[in-house]
């Protein structure tokens, strides 16, 4: 059977009542959950001022975890390549988009155009970080996390080079609302290495079966995964911070889902 | 520097856009050089411009298990899926090898996106959607995929890949890897992407849009033309596929970090992008026969790719754009431009540029102006996207180990 082996040597987080890595894994490995349910809008140190002032609150939340999980690895982001993952893409923008669609098409604004798209994220950080290696941008609905950490490990076996991984969804906003269930934003980001070098965190990768027993995560995790996706790697990151169950299931897509093994 | 990889049969492809459905009426368009751009006629303030539509869409619902996921994008991956007996033989690959070891990785920029804004232009007394629009996976970009992927009847590892326009080129790469490692013994990959407000307009206001019918490379190209298409490929490895079976045989993965949408001005970016294409499949840039350029006939695309072009490959090497027979159709380019490729390989001729009478000076004596009728061994394909993403495929003729 098929197995990805790979080191955790970066980690960020940003999220209501999870605004760093730092205060976020101490209260993790607590049990504790988290007391806010709002979290200040991100002011990510990599990204330009007039990036941070203009920037749609996707980019803001993924720059603001994956610089973190970047600075932590001390990796170079300019060497990374990078896999960002997010349900649904900024929503504010395609609420935006749409509105404008249905009243005054022609008065559609050229930046928020190029700024709806679902690399949106992943093309400002590569601008801002100077990385011209591969960068991708993946949907696997609100199994995002589980999809992208996925494609991250694939790259980081198949490059044996370290990879950034950021899984990233907003708010929604406006008539989107009604569909769409996510009310925060939140962000997560893990730099991944080969497994063969180095120290850090061991990840193990390989296809769930029938067999495999997973334990329900929090009720907390459970409820913020409920108001943002990309939270479904909470679970995730309690095991990195050294609590919580080491053998973790994460549905990666519709009939896919990753059995995980954390090894400190 | 990437290391060789083993090629890949390409055992089943498909592609449905402006110039025809199916790969025997794109190949004729090609040959006959008829291009399937019109004036545009989709929505109820059409800009003056020209488009790349795919007629019947409306009159072609998707199977009724589908219907809370119904929408003009998937309509067209499921016109595109019956098309070249290409969802018979992806259902064939899921009963060979069990649907687990079937991957589902598929690109497009925006999805069903226009269901989206269309449940903008009614909405209910609440101020939410109207009951038929009130799905989530309905609006999601992933609901390309899961329709995919529940038509087909796999459940491997299955992912949207959404970087504009190269989209359905890197899908390639990710389901090479996927198969390479061991994750699956086929991928069904490709890409569908529409028309809908959101391109038409959103370009119109980069003034990225022409008046006109595309004019590739010509020195008085004033921008794309919005086209839609859905195209497959199956990917199998070759010990399974025989050797008759086109390959692919590398590809390459770069980013700009320069702009959102204007390319790197030295298109360093395309230049990492080839050299690692050519790298992974072990070959020369001598070796390329034919180059399918990204043309999209925007002054700033064709004025770089040109000169990466003219630097990169010799003057034996043909290159063209067949954007003016399809339009520019954003997330599924990637996959239609590499079915071109196939064509090309598989039916011994080069298709030329359509709409092209004079080339931009920048461009080199690759660009192929007309046909030619040639059988290239190796060609490539270059998709590139906003956020300055970019994608290389490199395929190989089949018939050799």
């Amino acid at each position: 059977m098929s197995e990805l082996a790979v080191r955790v040597t970066g980690i960020g987080v940003y999220g209501p009542g999870l605004t760093g890595w730092e205060q976020a894994g101490a209260l993790l490995r607590d049990g504790r959950a988290p007391a806010a349910t709002e979290a200040p809008k991100p002011a990510p140190p990599l990204l330009p001022a007039a990036e941070r002032r203009r920037a749609p609150d996707t980019v803001l939340y993924a720059a603001q975890a994956a610089a973190e999980a970047c600075a932590m690895a001390a990796a170079d982001p300019a060497l990374l390549p990078c896999v960002f993952s997010s349900t649904q893409g900024d929503i504010a923008i395609t609420d935006y988009m749409c509105a404008t669609l249905a009243s005054t098409p022609r008065e559609l604004s050229p930046t928020k155009f190029h700024n709806s798209v679902h690399n949106a994220a992943v093309g400002y950080w590569s601008i801002a970080t100077g990385c011209r290696a591969p960068s991708t941008a993946l949907s696997a609905w609100i199994d995002s996390v589980g999809g992208g950490l996925f494609e991250a490990a694939v790259q980081t076996v198949d490059g044996d080079a370290p990879v950034l991984f950021v899984a990233y969804d907003a708010a929604a906003a406006g008539p989107l609302r009604s569909v769409v269930p996510f009310d925060c934003g939140f962000a997560l980001a893990l730099v991944l290495a080969p497994a063969e070098y180095g120290s850090g965190t061991q990840l193990r990768l390989r296809r769930a079966g029938s067999a495999d027993t997973s334990t329900p995560a929090a009720d907390w995790m459970q409820a913020l995964a409920a108001r943002n996706a990309a939270a479904a790697g909470l679970p995730l990151l309690q095991a990195l911070a050294g609590a919580g169950p080491r053998h973790l299931r994460l549905n990666a897509g519709a009939g896919f889902a990753l059995q995980l093994q954390v090894t400190p | 520097m990437p290391t060789p990889i083993p090629p890949l049969a390409v055992t089943a492809h498909t592609a449905t856009s402006a110039a025809g459905r199916g790969v025997e009426a794109f190949a004729r368009a090609l040959r006959e050089r008829r291009g399937g751009l019109r004036s545009n006629d989709f929505g109820s303030e059409p800009l003056a411009c020209w488009i790349g539509r795919v007629d019947g869409i409306e009159d072609t619902p998707v199977p009724a298990e589908f219907a809370a996921i119904d929408c003009r994008n998937n309509r067209l991956a499921w016109i595109g899926l019956n098309e070249d007996g290409f969802l018979a033989s992806a259902r064939a690959a899921v009963q060979r090898y069990g649907a687990e070891r079937v991957a589902v990785v598929l690109g497009t920029s925006t999805a069903s996106i226009g269901a989206t804004e269309e449940a903008y232009c009614g909405l209910a007394d609440d101020g939410g959607f109207a009951p038929p629009y009130r799905n989530f996976l309905l609006h999601a970009p992933h609901s390309l995929v899961a329709f995919v992927q529940g038509v087909v009847g796999a459940t491997g590892p299955a992912c949207t890949v959404a970087t504009a326009c190269s989209s359905s080129a890197k899908v390639f790469a990710q389901a090479e890897r996927l198969i390479r490692l061991g994750w699956a013994d086929a991928a069904v990959v490709g890409g569908v992407d529409t028309l809908c407000g959101s391109v038409l307009f959103g370009f119109n206001a980069l003034q990225l849009v022409s008046d006109a019918p595309c004019r590739p490379f010509d020195v008085a190209r004033r921008g794309i033309s919005i086209g839609e298409a859905a195209g497959f490929a199956l990917l199998e490895r070759t010990d399974a596929a025989g050797r008759a079976a086109p390959q692919l045989r590398g590809w390459g993965e770069s980013s700009d970090a320069h702009h959102m949408s204007s390319p790197h001005p030295q298109g360093l970016g395309a230049r990492l992008a080839i050299a690692d294409a050519l790298q992974r499949a072990a070959l020369d840039a001598s070796a390329i026969d034919y180059v399918n350029m990204h043309g999209t006939a925007t002054p700033a695309n064709d004025a770089v790719e040109a000169a990466v072009v003219a630097e990169v490959f010799p003057a034996t090497t043909r290159a063209s754009s067949t954007k003016g027979w399809t339009g520019h159709t954003l997330g599924a380019a990637g996959i239609v431009e590499a079915v071109a490729c196939l064509i090309a390989l598989e039916q011994a001729f080069i298709p030329g540029t359509l709409n092209c009478s004079e080339p931009d000076p920048l461009c080199g004596p690759q660009l192929a102006l007309d046909n030619v009728a040639t059988a290239p061994q190796f060609a490539l394909s270059s998709s590139f996207g906003f956020g300055g993403n970019n994608a290389v495929l490199v395929f190989g003729r089949g018939g050799r180990a």
